[in-house]
Protein backbone atom coordinates (compact mmCIF):
# COMPACT_ATOMS: atom_id res chain seq x y z
CA UNK A 1 0.00 0.00 0.00
CA UNK A 2 3.02 2.05 -0.42
CA UNK A 3 2.49 5.16 -1.81
CA UNK A 4 -1.63 5.33 -1.94
CA UNK A 5 -2.52 9.11 -2.12
CA UNK A 6 -5.65 10.55 -0.78
CA UNK A 7 -9.24 10.63 -2.03
CA UNK A 8 -11.70 13.27 -1.31
CA UNK A 9 -10.15 15.47 1.23
CA UNK A 10 -13.86 16.32 3.36
CA UNK A 11 -15.53 13.05 1.36
CA UNK A 12 -19.39 14.63 2.26
CA UNK A 13 -19.42 17.92 1.61
CA UNK A 14 -16.67 17.42 -1.97
CA UNK A 15 -18.73 13.83 -2.79
CA UNK A 16 -21.55 16.62 -2.76
CA UNK A 17 -20.04 19.37 -4.87
CA UNK A 18 -18.88 17.06 -7.20
CA UNK A 19 -22.21 15.58 -7.52
CA UNK A 20 -24.20 18.94 -8.19
CA UNK A 21 -21.65 19.36 -11.04
CA UNK A 22 -22.32 15.94 -12.44
CA UNK A 23 -26.13 16.57 -11.97
CA UNK A 24 -25.45 20.12 -13.99
CA UNK A 25 -23.40 18.45 -16.73
CA UNK A 26 -25.99 16.03 -17.05
CA UNK A 27 -28.90 18.52 -17.13
CA UNK A 28 -26.87 20.63 -19.74
CA UNK A 29 -25.07 18.59 -22.11
CA UNK A 30 -22.05 19.85 -23.40
CA UNK A 31 -21.67 22.35 -21.19
CA UNK A 32 -18.26 22.18 -19.63
CA UNK A 33 -17.92 21.83 -15.71
CA UNK A 34 -15.27 22.46 -13.61
CA UNK A 35 -14.23 20.47 -10.42
CA UNK A 36 -13.12 22.77 -7.50
CA UNK A 37 -12.57 19.80 -5.23
CA UNK A 38 -10.48 16.81 -6.64
CA UNK A 39 -8.74 13.63 -4.68
CA UNK A 40 -5.21 13.34 -5.45
CA UNK A 41 -5.48 10.90 -8.01
CA UNK A 42 -2.18 8.28 -9.04
CA UNK A 43 -1.71 8.66 -12.66
CA UNK A 44 -2.99 8.19 -15.48
CA UNK A 45 -6.33 8.96 -13.27
CA UNK A 46 -7.20 12.16 -14.25
CA UNK A 47 -8.62 14.49 -11.26
CA UNK A 48 -12.16 15.05 -12.62
CA UNK A 49 -12.79 11.31 -13.55
CA UNK A 50 -11.30 9.79 -10.38
CA UNK A 51 -13.87 12.54 -8.59
CA UNK A 52 -16.05 11.01 -10.72
CA UNK A 53 -16.16 7.31 -8.97
CA UNK A 54 -15.51 8.67 -5.66
CA UNK A 55 -18.74 10.13 -5.85
CA UNK A 56 -21.07 7.70 -7.81
CA UNK A 57 -19.14 4.13 -6.97
CA UNK A 58 -18.96 2.19 -4.09
CA UNK A 59 -19.64 -1.65 -2.70
CA UNK A 60 -22.78 -2.19 -5.54
CA UNK A 61 -21.31 -0.97 -8.19
CA UNK A 62 -18.74 -2.94 -10.69
CA UNK A 63 -16.33 -0.72 -12.02
CA UNK A 64 -13.99 -1.78 -15.31
CA UNK A 65 -11.02 0.02 -15.60
CA UNK A 66 -8.31 0.08 -18.06
CA UNK A 67 -6.07 3.12 -15.87
CA UNK A 68 -3.51 -0.12 -14.92
CA UNK A 69 -3.12 -1.39 -10.99
CA UNK A 70 -1.84 2.07 -9.81
CA UNK A 71 -5.48 2.89 -10.44
CA UNK A 72 -7.27 0.26 -9.83
CA UNK A 73 -5.95 -0.13 -6.40
CA UNK A 74 -6.83 3.49 -5.34
CA UNK A 75 -10.52 3.03 -6.76
CA UNK A 76 -10.48 -0.43 -4.60
CA UNK A 77 -9.15 1.02 -1.37
CA UNK A 78 -11.52 4.92 -1.60
CA UNK A 79 -14.12 3.44 -3.42
CA UNK A 80 -14.73 0.22 -2.52
CA UNK A 81 -16.11 -0.75 -5.59
CA UNK A 82 -15.53 -4.34 -7.33
CA UNK A 83 -13.11 -4.41 -10.63
CA UNK A 84 -14.45 -6.21 -13.75
CA UNK A 85 -12.58 -7.52 -16.45
CA UNK A 86 -15.72 -7.73 -19.30
CA UNK A 87 -16.41 -4.43 -19.51
CA UNK A 88 -20.27 -5.68 -20.41
CA UNK A 89 -20.36 -6.25 -17.03
CA UNK A 90 -19.83 -2.79 -15.85
CA UNK A 91 -21.77 -0.50 -14.49
CA UNK A 92 -19.42 2.21 -14.66
CA UNK A 93 -16.66 2.07 -16.79
CA UNK A 94 -13.11 4.40 -16.67
CA UNK A 95 -11.30 4.61 -20.44
CA UNK A 96 -8.06 6.36 -19.72
CA UNK A 97 -6.64 4.54 -22.98
CA UNK A 98 -8.60 4.07 -26.13
CA UNK A 99 -12.80 3.61 -26.30
CA UNK A 100 -14.42 0.55 -25.36
CA UNK A 101 -16.75 -0.77 -28.34
CA UNK A 102 -20.08 1.28 -27.84
CA UNK A 103 -22.36 -1.63 -28.58
CA UNK A 104 -20.55 -4.37 -26.19
CA UNK A 105 -21.72 -1.98 -23.32
CA UNK A 106 -24.23 -2.47 -21.25
CA UNK A 107 -27.42 -0.85 -22.46
CA UNK A 108 -29.96 -1.85 -20.38
CA UNK A 109 -33.53 -3.36 -21.67
CA UNK A 110 -36.83 -1.61 -23.08
CA UNK A 111 -38.70 -1.54 -19.56
CA UNK A 112 -35.30 -0.88 -17.86
CA UNK A 113 -32.94 1.64 -19.80
CA UNK A 114 -31.88 3.10 -16.28
CA UNK A 115 -29.73 -0.55 -16.13
CA UNK A 116 -27.44 1.04 -18.94
CA UNK A 117 -23.78 1.74 -17.89
CA UNK A 118 -21.74 5.10 -17.66
CA UNK A 119 -18.33 5.44 -19.44
CA UNK A 120 -16.17 8.32 -18.36
CA UNK A 121 -13.48 8.93 -20.92
CA UNK A 122 -10.31 10.62 -20.28
CA UNK A 123 -9.45 13.42 -23.08
CA UNK A 124 -7.18 15.58 -24.25
CA UNK A 125 -9.26 18.35 -24.01
CA UNK A 126 -12.43 20.44 -23.86
CA UNK A 127 -13.17 23.34 -24.98
CA UNK A 128 -17.26 25.31 -24.98
CA UNK A 129 -17.78 27.59 -27.42
CA UNK A 130 -16.73 25.79 -30.73
CA UNK A 131 -16.22 22.27 -32.11
CA UNK A 132 -19.42 20.06 -32.45
CA UNK A 133 -23.38 21.54 -32.49
CA UNK A 134 -25.04 19.36 -29.88
CA UNK A 135 -29.03 19.51 -29.20
CA UNK A 136 -31.15 17.37 -27.25
CA UNK A 137 -32.90 17.79 -24.03
CA UNK A 138 -31.02 20.22 -21.42
CA UNK A 139 -30.45 22.53 -24.07
CA UNK A 140 -32.13 25.50 -25.38
CA UNK A 141 -31.22 26.07 -28.81
CA UNK A 142 -27.26 24.37 -29.33
CA UNK A 143 -24.40 23.71 -27.57
CA UNK A 144 -20.89 24.15 -29.14
CA UNK A 145 -17.97 21.57 -27.71
CA UNK A 146 -14.77 21.07 -28.83
CA UNK A 147 -13.60 17.47 -28.26
CA UNK A 148 -9.58 16.54 -28.38
CA UNK A 149 -8.88 12.83 -27.85
CA UNK A 150 -11.20 10.84 -29.54
CA UNK A 151 -11.51 8.26 -31.81
CA UNK A 152 -12.38 8.58 -35.99
CA UNK A 153 -15.50 7.07 -35.77
CA UNK A 154 -17.09 7.81 -32.46
CA UNK A 155 -19.95 10.07 -33.97
CA UNK A 156 -21.41 7.61 -36.08
CA UNK A 157 -21.09 5.06 -32.68
CA UNK A 158 -23.06 7.60 -30.95
CA UNK A 159 -25.03 8.41 -33.03
CA UNK A 160 -26.04 4.92 -33.31
CA UNK A 161 -26.34 4.64 -29.36
CA UNK A 162 -28.87 7.60 -29.57
CA UNK A 163 -30.90 5.57 -32.16
CA UNK A 164 -31.87 2.57 -29.75
CA UNK A 165 -33.18 5.22 -27.04
CA UNK A 166 -34.26 4.78 -24.50
CA UNK A 167 -32.06 2.11 -24.47
CA UNK A 168 -27.57 3.02 -24.59
CA UNK A 169 -25.16 4.19 -22.74
CA UNK A 170 -24.67 7.41 -21.01
CA UNK A 171 -21.19 9.26 -21.76
CA UNK A 172 -18.70 11.19 -19.50
CA UNK A 173 -15.57 13.39 -20.72
CA UNK A 174 -13.03 14.30 -18.64
CA UNK A 175 -9.88 16.77 -19.23
CA UNK A 176 -8.01 17.20 -16.16
CA UNK A 177 -10.56 18.97 -13.98
CA UNK A 178 -13.03 19.82 -16.67
CA UNK A 179 -16.31 17.72 -17.10
CA UNK A 180 -18.74 17.32 -19.81
CA UNK A 181 -21.86 15.17 -19.77
CA UNK A 182 -23.76 13.55 -23.15
CA UNK A 183 -26.78 11.73 -21.45
CA UNK A 184 -28.12 9.13 -24.68
CA UNK A 185 -30.38 11.93 -25.58
CA UNK A 186 -27.81 14.38 -27.06
CA UNK A 187 -27.54 14.59 -30.67
CA UNK A 188 -23.99 15.76 -32.43
CA UNK A 189 -23.30 16.84 -35.59
CA UNK A 190 -19.99 17.58 -36.57
CA UNK A 191 -18.97 21.23 -36.78
CA UNK A 192 -20.22 23.01 -40.43
CA UNK B 1 -25.36 25.08 12.68
CA UNK B 2 -26.43 21.24 11.55
CA UNK B 3 -27.96 19.17 14.26
CA UNK B 4 -25.10 16.91 16.09
CA UNK B 5 -25.34 12.93 15.42
CA UNK B 6 -26.59 13.03 11.92
CA UNK B 7 -24.79 13.22 8.55
CA UNK B 8 -25.13 16.11 6.65
CA UNK B 9 -28.52 16.39 5.21
CA UNK B 10 -29.70 13.45 7.15
CA UNK B 11 -29.18 10.26 4.69
CA UNK B 12 -26.22 8.29 4.97
CA UNK B 13 -23.46 8.63 2.37
CA UNK B 14 -24.41 5.30 0.68
CA UNK B 15 -28.27 6.14 0.39
CA UNK B 16 -26.82 9.45 -1.24
CA UNK B 17 -24.74 7.69 -3.70
CA UNK B 18 -27.52 5.39 -4.67
CA UNK B 19 -30.22 8.24 -5.19
CA UNK B 20 -27.60 10.33 -6.98
CA UNK B 21 -27.05 7.37 -9.23
CA UNK B 22 -30.64 7.24 -9.65
CA UNK B 23 -31.03 11.29 -10.62
CA UNK B 24 -28.71 10.78 -13.36
CA UNK B 25 -29.95 8.29 -14.91
CA UNK B 26 -33.70 9.52 -14.39
CA UNK B 27 -32.14 13.06 -16.37
CA UNK B 28 -30.27 10.86 -18.88
CA UNK B 29 -34.04 9.14 -19.75
CA UNK B 30 -36.43 12.45 -19.26
CA UNK B 31 -40.12 10.98 -17.82
CA UNK B 32 -38.62 7.47 -17.43
CA UNK B 33 -39.12 6.07 -13.76
CA UNK B 34 -35.92 4.67 -12.17
CA UNK B 35 -36.73 2.63 -8.82
CA UNK B 36 -34.45 3.31 -5.54
CA UNK B 37 -34.28 2.87 -2.06
CA UNK B 38 -36.54 4.75 0.13
CA UNK B 39 -35.13 5.38 3.35
CA UNK B 40 -37.01 5.56 6.34
CA UNK B 41 -37.96 9.47 7.51
CA UNK B 42 -38.46 10.89 10.54
CA UNK B 43 -41.91 11.73 8.84
CA UNK B 44 -44.44 9.53 7.55
CA UNK B 45 -45.00 8.34 3.85
CA UNK B 46 -47.43 10.70 2.01
CA UNK B 47 -45.99 13.88 3.44
CA UNK B 48 -43.11 14.23 1.45
CA UNK B 49 -40.85 11.49 2.08
CA UNK B 50 -39.94 11.34 -2.09
CA UNK B 51 -38.99 14.55 -2.24
CA UNK B 52 -37.01 14.89 1.35
CA UNK B 53 -34.83 12.00 0.12
CA UNK B 54 -33.91 14.12 -3.33
CA UNK B 55 -33.22 17.09 -1.62
CA UNK B 56 -31.34 15.78 1.09
CA UNK B 57 -29.15 13.78 -1.35
CA UNK B 58 -28.80 17.14 -3.80
CA UNK B 59 -28.63 19.83 -1.54
CA UNK B 60 -25.21 21.12 0.07
CA UNK B 61 -24.23 24.09 2.23
CA UNK B 62 -24.22 27.09 0.16
CA UNK B 63 -27.81 26.24 -0.85
CA UNK B 64 -30.72 28.42 -0.17
CA UNK B 65 -33.99 26.12 0.29
CA UNK B 66 -37.54 27.34 -0.25
CA UNK B 67 -40.51 24.69 0.59
CA UNK B 68 -43.87 25.33 -0.40
CA UNK B 69 -47.31 23.29 -0.04
CA UNK B 70 -50.11 24.05 -2.33
CA UNK B 71 -48.62 26.92 -3.20
CA UNK B 72 -47.78 28.41 0.50
CA UNK B 73 -44.68 28.60 2.52
CA UNK B 74 -46.60 28.82 6.05
CA UNK B 75 -48.18 25.39 5.89
CA UNK B 76 -47.40 22.52 8.33
CA UNK B 77 -45.78 20.67 5.23
CA UNK B 78 -43.86 23.08 4.13
CA UNK B 79 -43.23 25.02 7.72
CA UNK B 80 -41.72 21.84 8.87
CA UNK B 81 -39.90 20.70 6.16
CA UNK B 82 -37.97 23.73 5.93
CA UNK B 83 -36.87 23.14 9.57
CA UNK B 84 -35.82 19.77 9.28
CA UNK B 85 -33.10 21.06 6.68
CA UNK B 86 -32.14 24.04 8.42
CA UNK B 87 -31.41 21.63 11.45
CA UNK B 88 -30.10 18.67 9.75
CA UNK B 89 -28.03 20.51 6.29
CA UNK B 90 -27.96 23.68 8.13
CA UNK B 91 -28.82 25.61 4.79
CA UNK B 92 -30.30 28.80 4.85
CA UNK B 93 -34.28 29.09 3.93
CA UNK B 94 -36.04 31.37 1.94
CA UNK B 95 -39.96 31.84 0.97
CA UNK B 96 -39.10 33.79 -1.91
CA UNK B 97 -38.99 31.96 -5.63
CA UNK B 98 -36.28 34.20 -6.61
CA UNK B 99 -33.80 33.83 -3.92
CA UNK B 100 -34.23 30.24 -3.28
CA UNK B 101 -31.44 27.18 -5.55
CA UNK B 102 -33.96 24.33 -4.34
CA UNK B 103 -37.76 24.93 -4.08
CA UNK B 104 -39.44 21.40 -3.19
CA UNK B 105 -42.94 21.30 -3.79
CA UNK B 106 -46.68 19.71 -3.27
CA UNK B 107 -48.50 20.38 -5.84
CA UNK B 108 -47.86 23.79 -7.38
CA UNK B 109 -45.51 24.86 -9.77
CA UNK B 110 -44.20 28.75 -8.09
CA UNK B 111 -45.96 31.75 -10.73
CA UNK B 112 -42.67 33.25 -10.80
CA UNK B 113 -40.74 31.63 -13.83
CA UNK B 114 -38.02 30.05 -12.83
CA UNK B 115 -34.54 30.31 -14.20
CA UNK B 116 -31.52 28.21 -14.95
CA UNK B 117 -29.25 27.09 -12.01
CA UNK B 118 -32.97 26.50 -9.68
CA UNK B 119 -33.86 23.09 -9.15
CA UNK B 120 -37.64 22.17 -8.78
CA UNK B 121 -38.40 19.22 -6.54
CA UNK B 122 -41.57 17.46 -6.92
CA UNK B 123 -42.96 15.76 -3.88
CA UNK B 124 -45.10 12.87 -5.80
CA UNK B 125 -47.46 10.16 -4.31
CA UNK B 126 -47.80 8.38 -7.33
CA UNK B 127 -45.26 8.52 -10.05
CA UNK B 128 -47.46 5.88 -12.22
CA UNK B 129 -49.73 7.79 -14.75
CA UNK B 130 -51.14 4.72 -15.71
CA UNK B 131 -52.49 3.31 -12.65
CA UNK B 132 -56.33 4.16 -12.72
CA UNK B 133 -56.28 2.41 -16.04
CA UNK B 134 -53.75 -0.93 -15.38
CA UNK B 135 -53.10 -1.91 -12.22
CA UNK B 136 -50.45 -4.28 -13.03
CA UNK B 137 -46.94 -3.06 -12.02
CA UNK B 138 -45.36 -5.55 -14.54
CA UNK B 139 -48.30 -4.31 -17.30
CA UNK B 140 -47.66 -0.57 -17.36
CA UNK B 141 -43.73 -1.34 -17.51
CA UNK B 142 -44.45 -2.75 -20.63
CA UNK B 143 -46.50 -0.27 -21.86
CA UNK B 144 -43.77 2.46 -21.20
CA UNK B 145 -41.38 0.39 -22.97
CA UNK B 146 -43.70 0.28 -26.25
CA UNK B 147 -44.69 4.36 -26.05
CA UNK B 148 -48.33 2.48 -25.36
CA UNK B 149 -50.25 4.97 -24.28
CA UNK B 150 -53.57 4.06 -26.13
CA UNK B 151 -55.74 3.52 -22.71
CA UNK B 152 -54.30 7.00 -21.45
CA UNK B 153 -56.04 8.44 -25.22
CA UNK B 154 -59.07 6.35 -24.93
CA UNK B 155 -59.55 7.66 -20.97
CA UNK B 156 -59.02 11.05 -22.43
CA UNK B 157 -61.77 10.47 -25.11
CA UNK B 158 -64.48 8.77 -23.36
CA UNK B 159 -64.31 12.12 -20.89
CA UNK B 160 -65.30 14.25 -23.73
CA UNK B 161 -67.85 11.70 -24.85
CA UNK B 162 -69.47 12.05 -21.70
CA UNK B 163 -68.39 15.19 -20.66
CA UNK B 164 -67.72 17.22 -23.44
CA UNK B 165 -64.17 17.92 -22.36
CA UNK B 166 -61.36 16.42 -20.54
CA UNK B 167 -62.58 16.00 -16.99
CA UNK B 168 -58.93 16.06 -15.12
CA UNK B 169 -58.40 19.10 -13.36
CA UNK B 170 -54.83 17.92 -11.55
CA UNK B 171 -52.20 15.29 -12.20
CA UNK B 172 -53.56 16.04 -15.93
CA UNK B 173 -50.67 13.32 -18.15
CA UNK B 174 -47.91 14.67 -19.82
CA UNK B 175 -45.74 13.32 -23.00
CA UNK B 176 -42.22 14.16 -21.93
CA UNK B 177 -39.44 14.70 -24.73
CA UNK B 178 -41.99 12.77 -26.90
CA UNK B 179 -41.64 9.83 -25.57
CA UNK B 180 -42.41 8.76 -22.00
CA UNK B 181 -45.55 9.78 -20.63
CA UNK B 182 -45.54 11.00 -17.22
CA UNK B 183 -47.58 12.26 -13.83
CA UNK B 184 -46.92 15.58 -13.45
CA UNK B 185 -47.39 14.99 -9.90
CA UNK B 186 -51.39 16.20 -8.53
CA UNK B 187 -50.38 19.90 -9.84
CA UNK B 188 -52.96 21.72 -10.76
CA UNK B 189 -53.57 21.44 -15.06
CA UNK B 190 -53.26 25.20 -14.92
CA UNK B 191 -48.90 24.63 -13.96
CA UNK B 192 -48.76 22.27 -16.82
CA UNK B 193 -47.85 24.60 -19.44
CA UNK B 194 -44.83 25.64 -16.80
CA UNK B 195 -43.38 22.63 -17.37
CA UNK B 196 -42.47 22.64 -20.91
CA UNK B 197 -38.97 23.83 -22.06
CA UNK B 198 -38.60 24.86 -18.05
CA UNK B 199 -35.16 26.33 -17.62
CA UNK B 200 -35.06 24.71 -14.32
CA UNK B 201 -33.83 21.29 -13.74
CA UNK B 202 -37.03 19.62 -12.80
CA UNK B 203 -37.20 16.07 -9.71
CA UNK B 204 -39.68 13.95 -9.14
CA UNK B 205 -39.35 11.76 -5.85
CA UNK B 206 -42.26 9.28 -5.02
CA UNK B 207 -41.12 8.01 -1.28
CA UNK B 208 -44.18 5.23 -0.77
CA UNK B 209 -43.74 4.32 -4.45
CA UNK B 210 -39.90 4.39 -4.04
CA UNK B 211 -39.50 6.01 -7.82
CA UNK B 212 -37.04 8.81 -9.12
CA UNK B 213 -37.96 10.37 -12.40
CA UNK B 214 -37.01 14.04 -14.11
CA UNK B 215 -37.29 16.74 -16.56
CA UNK B 216 -34.12 17.84 -17.77
CA UNK B 217 -34.07 22.04 -18.95
CA UNK B 218 -35.45 23.00 -21.79
CA UNK B 219 -37.40 19.81 -22.58
CA UNK B 220 -40.53 19.26 -24.25
CA UNK B 221 -43.53 18.56 -21.63
CA UNK B 222 -46.80 18.54 -23.46
CA UNK B 223 -50.38 17.53 -22.30
CA UNK B 224 -52.22 14.89 -23.85
CA UNK B 225 -54.99 16.39 -25.94
CA UNK B 226 -57.09 15.96 -29.56
CA UNK B 227 -56.23 18.12 -32.32
CA UNK B 228 -60.11 19.43 -32.10
CA UNK B 229 -60.46 19.08 -28.48
CA UNK B 230 -57.05 20.92 -27.48
CA UNK B 231 -55.75 21.03 -24.02
CA UNK B 232 -56.91 24.15 -21.65
CA UNK B 233 -55.38 25.24 -18.35
CA UNK B 234 -58.87 25.87 -16.08
CA UNK B 235 -58.29 28.76 -13.90
CA UNK B 236 -61.29 30.08 -11.71
CA UNK B 237 -63.12 33.04 -13.07
CA UNK B 238 -61.64 35.97 -11.04
CA UNK B 239 -59.50 38.09 -9.66
CA UNK B 240 -57.39 37.88 -6.47
CA UNK B 241 -59.15 39.35 -3.46
CA UNK B 242 -56.08 40.23 -2.07
CA UNK B 243 -53.46 40.89 -4.98
CA UNK B 244 -55.93 41.70 -7.55
CA UNK B 245 -53.95 39.35 -10.44
CA UNK B 246 -56.07 38.02 -12.86
CA UNK B 247 -53.15 35.73 -13.91
CA UNK B 248 -52.25 33.62 -11.33
CA UNK B 249 -53.71 29.88 -9.97
CA UNK B 250 -56.18 30.80 -7.32
CA UNK B 251 -57.76 29.13 -4.08
CA UNK B 252 -61.19 29.15 -2.91
CA UNK B 253 -61.81 29.92 0.63
CA UNK B 254 -65.22 29.80 2.50
CA UNK B 255 -65.23 33.14 4.87
CA UNK B 256 -68.12 32.31 6.90
CA UNK B 257 -71.35 30.26 7.22
CA UNK B 258 -73.59 31.72 4.97
CA UNK B 259 -72.21 30.41 1.68
CA UNK B 260 -70.02 33.84 1.47
CA UNK B 261 -66.03 32.61 -0.43
CA UNK B 262 -63.20 34.80 -1.82
CA UNK B 263 -61.18 33.76 -4.23
CA UNK B 264 -56.63 34.18 -3.13
CA UNK B 265 -53.44 33.38 -4.85
CA UNK B 266 -52.27 29.65 -3.87
CA UNK B 267 -48.59 30.92 -4.56
CA UNK B 268 -48.56 33.23 -0.96
CA UNK B 269 -44.75 34.44 -2.22
CA UNK B 270 -46.40 35.83 -5.91
CA UNK B 271 -49.33 37.49 -3.75
CA UNK B 272 -47.09 39.13 -1.08
CA UNK B 273 -44.89 40.44 -3.27
CA UNK B 274 -47.64 41.62 -5.39
CA UNK B 275 -48.91 43.21 -2.30
CA UNK B 276 -45.96 44.58 -1.20
CA UNK B 277 -45.39 46.69 -4.53
CA UNK B 278 -48.83 47.73 -4.39
CA UNK B 279 -48.68 49.78 -0.73
CA UNK B 280 -45.10 50.56 -2.00
CA UNK B 281 -46.63 52.19 -5.23
CA UNK B 282 -50.06 54.09 -3.10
Amino acid sequence: MNGLTPGFADPVPDAQACFRALLDAMARPGRVQRLAALPEAPAPLAPAAAAVLLTLADAETPVWTDAGPAAEEWLRFHAGCPLVAEPGSAGFLLAAGGLPTLTALEAGTEEEPHRSATLIVQVAGLEPGEGWRLTGPGIEREHRLQVEGLPRGFLADWASNGARFPRGIDLMLCAGNRLVALPRTTRIEEAG
Amino acid sequence: MTALGYNFGYLDENTKRMIRRALLKAVAVPGHQVPFGAREMPLPYGWGTGGIAVTASVIGAGDRLKVIDQGADDTTNAVSIRRFFAKVAGVETTERTGEATIIQTRHRIPETGLREGQILVYQVPMPEPLFRLEPRVAETRRMHALADYGLMHVKLYEDIARHGHVAISYNYPVLVGGRYLMSPSPIPAFDNPKMDRMPALQLFGAGREKRIYAVPPYTSVKSLDFEDHPFRPVRADAPCALCGSRESYLDEVVVDDKGGRMFVCSDTDYCNTRQAAREAAE
